[in-house]
């Protein structure tokens, strides 16, 4: 894969390399962030928050208090939905497969709400916030053991409008 | 000591009976000892004046012996060891000729082409040693309807001869599972008890969970994800029609309806909060039945209406409470080791079934409603959700291997008669109906 894109690549510099000369260059002004770090997610979009903020919180076994990590990733979520007043999220509860189904769908929803209730205390506005619960019907890794089940036990915080795309 | 006197009490009552009992004494299976020595039952292929009225005949006999071989109650011996061929449904059956191959019970039948296109199917059962005709009946069905004449006729044999009333002439309704366990495609099926005639009730856009049958048999309350967010709803089997049940803020899940069908109990989970509400379903007005911060979930009727078992974190993990039907009187009744889910009254009030987990295990058990007599009937990785025949003698669940799919299964209250119920799909939360009207 890796040699694949290198030699896509050298054929793209040849390319350039053959082509007739270059015309004089006009200056363009772009966006600082994208100056930046040209290599990352369009910010505020879907990816940016996903991959720059991280969408995912993860809880302990029967548990859905916020741990110190969890916060931090919330945090970052609630200052980067201060920046894009616009975005409104859907939180998911969801569960490992360690628990029965409808103690888990309730178990869900203390999750939602717990990541919820954080960001809301945060400054996010509550209106663009709905929760939902998946219980342990959405596992994210499909395998049965303990690095699987950490993972499942978590709330997914999902953009629905307003990213830019 | 102890354990003597009990043998010699046994001993006797067993020689007061053999004394006592006269040659015509009723046929008997205990239903709570019977597994131990399953009665030995003939049942002759049904006869059939035309090859596909013997076919028919053929085929209910078969479906006949496979409920009975199911219950662990009965040994259908094999057709092959039967010495006297029966020839007329009208004439005695020769009683030497059964009881030199030790069938206690013997079942004959035969199948009539009717002049309107329907078939008539009529049985009579003996007991062999006391050489006594105890019952008999006679269905006029369609020809395509003979699987239900064969439950039905189950259904007299197991009653006549334990004493209780049957549950093989119902259905299951449960979730089928499809796909990669990360993108799980659960629809709705129903079928009949033994897995026979599945049919799918919902599509492949909408996640589905929980199903249970009102008592008419006639309606279904389930979850599904199909607007979204968990909402409750119902469906119409007659007219196959769905519907939301009420309009609430938040999410509604796990329902069950009332004992006389008029109405739902369920929760309703508001800002990470689950209570325990009920609905009138004629008036729609609706009753909250729980006031705590914890998970309250899991209602489940008793079958006289006046109380509700449920599951409640409120102790610092989820255990069974039982409450008033008005949600007066809560009080925990599960104090064993683990965490306790999923409870459900049986329908003869006389036990709740539970999921208990513990050292990483998932196990099916039964309690009295005031938590005493606590047993576990059958334990694995993860078995889950029981739901109970409607002569509360065997409990129906789903099993999943780490890692596999769920499958049905049925354990009777024995502990010993484990089966698994043949399903297409991966399958889970089952639902046994009522018997069917």
């Amino acid at each position: 894969m890796r040699n694949t894109l290198i030699a896509l690549s050298a054929v793209a510099a040849l390319a350039a390399c053959a082509s007739r000369p270059e015309p004089a260059p006009t200056p363009t002004e772009t966006p600082p962030t994208t100056s930046e770090r040209p290599q990352g997610p369009v910010p505020g979009s879907v990816e940016d928050f996903r991959v720059s903020v991280g969408d995912r919180v993860f809880f302990g076994y029967d548990r859905f208090d916020l741990t110190p990590e969890a916060r931090s990733v919330l945090e970052r979520q609630a200052a980067w939905l201060r920046q894009y007043p616009n975005v409104r999220i859907l939180v998911a509860g969801n569960c490992d497969e360690r628990g029965t189904r409808e103690y888990n769908l309730a178990l869900g929803a203390r999750r939602a709400a717990a990541a919820r209730d954080y960001l809301v205390s945060l400054g996010v506005n509550a209106n663009r916030v709905e929760t939902v619960s998946y219980g342990k019907e959405r596992p994210l890794d499909p395998r049965s053991n303990e690095e699987a089940w950490s993972v499942n036990r978590n709330a997914h915080t999902q953009i629905v409008s307003g990213a830019v795309s | 000591m102890r354990l003597i006197r009990t043998i010699f009490a046994a001993l006797a009552a067993a020689l007061t009976f053999a004394f006592a009992a006269p040659a015509s004494a009723q046929l008997h299976v205990d239903i709570e000892e019977g597994h131990l020595n399953p009665m030995p039952i003939a049942v002759v292929d049904f006869l059939g004046a035309s090859a596909p009225a013997q076919q028919v005949g053929r085929d209910i006999a078969q479906v006949i012996r496979a409920n009975l071989e199911r219950s662990a109650l009965f040994r259908p011996i094999q057709p092959q060891a039967f010495i006297e061929r029966i020839t007329a449904l009208e004439v005695p059956p020769r009683f030497a000729d059964w009881r030199v191959i030790d069938s206690q019970a013997l079942v004959v039948g035969q199948v009539t082409p009717l002049p309107d296109g329907r078939i008539r199917v009529e049985f009579r059962l003996y007991d062999v040693f006391g050489e006594q005709h105890l019952t008999g009946f006679s269905y006029a069905t369609t020809p395509d309807n003979w699987r239900r004449v064969a439950h039905q006729i189950s259904d007299r044999i197991y009653e006549q001869i334990t004493g209780e009333s049957g549950y093989f002439d119902t259905r299951i309704v449960f979730v089928s599972e499809t796909g990669p366990r990360t993108r799980r495609i659960k629809r709705l099926m129903i079928m009949d008890q033994d897995g026979a005639n599945p049919v799918f009730l919902t599509g492949q856009d909408a996640t589905v969970l929980t199903p249970r049958f009102s008592p008419s048999t006639q309606m279904i309350t389930y979850m599904s994800f199909e607007t979204g967010a968990p909402r409750v709803f119902l469906y119409n089997l007659e007219t196959n029609r769905r519907e939301v049940l009420g309009d609430f803020p938040g999410m509604t899940f796990a329902p069950r309806f009332s004992p006389n069908g008029q109405g739902v109990v369920f929760t309703l989970d508001m800002n990470g909060n689950s209570e325990i509400f009920s609905m009138d379903l004629n008036s729609r007005s609706r009753r909250r039945l729980t006031n705590h911060p914890a998970i309250d979930t899991s209602p489940s009727y008793s079958p006289d209406g006046r109380q509700i078992v449920f599951n409640s974190d409120r102790g610092g993990s989820p255990q069974l409470y039982v409450m008033n039907a008005d949600g007066s009187g809560q009080r925990r009744i599960s104090f064993g080791d683990g965490r306790y889910s999923t409870p459900v009254w049986s329908p003869r009030g006389d036990l709740i079934a539970f999921t208990r987990q513990g050292g990483g295990r998932f196990a099916i058990g039964v309690m009295r409603p005031d938590g005493s007599g606590e047993r576990i009937l059958t334990e694995s990785y993860l078995d889950e959700a029981p739901t109970w025949s409607p002569n509360g003698r065997v409990i129906m669940f789903f099993r999943e291997g780490r890692g596999q799919g769920a499958r049905l299964w049925s354990v009777d209250l024995t502990g010993r008669n484990l089966r698994q119920i043949p399903t297409q799909t991966d399958a889970s939360d089952p639902a046994w109906s009522p018997l069917l009207p």
